[in-house]
């Protein structure tokens, strides 16, 4: 199979550039990180970031042929050659495919993600009833991939800025769990032009997330929670 | 702190509810004109501009030109603030599309009222 792999090296390569790389390989059985790791075999300069190979990580985020996804879960029969393969877009490139995400995770980061409580800890823990824990399916299952953030393009536009569709469906796992008592401070940290509103609803953070999250939906919960409030 | 630097502008809701309860008004006198329009059937000039003659219908049109202003404004502020970043650029692109939206209001207001 034939690839185009994105390669930069801001230590000796004055600008990215697309290296070919040909590779004897069965795309009946394996998957675009095998490929990857494949080649990396033969060239070892080339970088990438990849963890649990089995897409519950979400460190092989990458841009492939123009779409974001897992480089563990995305089968190379499903892929059209050359297969182009190239960093998230969006965020500063440290070497080759490794994006730097400081900015990602400072946007998650303030959005305070754990849970604030300060009344009295009970013996065991903080129950919940059946109900109140199915408030936080589609929520919780986020690994922080980076898949959705880096297409959406108001994140491209205002990184700085906008917290993105990870960032925003985090803020909402909070706010949407039961156990939660600061669901005031957390709405009032989001009511913000920026931050919550940079949000056009184009739904790329759908259509790209490994995982069939709905960021747009949570978003769209942030602001109903917001409006209800004034009501 | 660390979101420091992610803190931005604090009117984020009211410009978004402003945005829908205006496009919403605008649809409701699309719809009222609309109905106005093939109950009447106006042939004339004189006939049209009879459809807008009466006073709740003035108060209607009156409603939905500052409406259309204000939802004009909201998106147009909204693509400036996503793609613009220079802050004097953006400020005088705000205060170009205030004037020409202002310029509009006054002038559509002048139309409406003018009708007798």
């Amino acid at each position: 199979m034939r690839f185009s792999i994105f390669r930069y090296n801001p230590e000796c390569d004055a600008k990215p550039y697309m290296q070919p790389y040909t590779l004897a390989i069965d795309p009946r059985n394996h998957m675009l990180l095998d490929a990857l790791l494949a080649i990396k075999e033969h060239d070892e300069t080339l970088t990438l970031r990849r963890s649990c190979r089995e897409g519950a990580c979400g460190s092989d985020a990458m841009n492939i042929n123009g779409r974001n996804g897992l480089a563990c879960v995305t089968p190379l029969s499903t892929l059209k050659e050359p297969v182009q393969v190239r960093p998230l877009p969006g965020l500063p490139v440290i070497r080759d495919l490794v994006v730097d995400m400081t900015g990602f995770y400072n946007a998650y980061r303030s959005i305070k993600p754990y849970l604030i409580n300060d009344e009295p800890e009970p013996e065991n823990e903080r129950l919940q009833s059946p109900p109140e824990r199915a408030q936080l399916d589609g929520l919780y299952e986020c690994m922080l991939c980076a898949c959705c953030t880096t297409d959406c393009p108001s994140y491209w536009w205002n990184p700085d800025k906008f917290l993105g569709p990870a960032a925003l469906l985090q803020a909402y796992r909070f706010i949407a769990d039961s156990r939660d008592r600061a669901t005031a401070e957390r709405l009032d940290d989001l009511n913000d032009a920026y931050r919550l509103f940079r949000c056009h609803n184009i739904m790329n953070c759908v259509d790209v997330c490994p995982k069939g999250l709905n960021p747009t939906r949570a978003i769209g919960q942030i602001k109903a929670w917001l409006t209800k409030r004034i009501l | 702190m660390v979101g420091g630097a992610l803190k931005g502008a604090r009117y984020g809701l009211r410009d978004w509810l402003i945005q829908r309860s205006s496009a919403l008004l605008a649809a409701g006198y699309s719809v009222l004109l609309l109905a106005r329009g093939l109950w009447a059937h106006p042939h004339s000039l004189a006939q049209w501009q009879g459809l807008f003659h009466p006073l709740a219908m003035r108060l209607a049109s009156e409603l939905f030109l500052w409406s259309v202003l204000l939802h004009a404004w909201i998106g147009v502020r909204d693509v400036v603030m996503d793609y613009i970043h220079a802050p004097a650029l953006k400020l005088a692109l705000y205060g170009l599309v205030i004037l020409l939206l202002a310029t509009y209001g006054l002038w559509g207001t002048f139309i409406v009222w003018r009708v007798l």
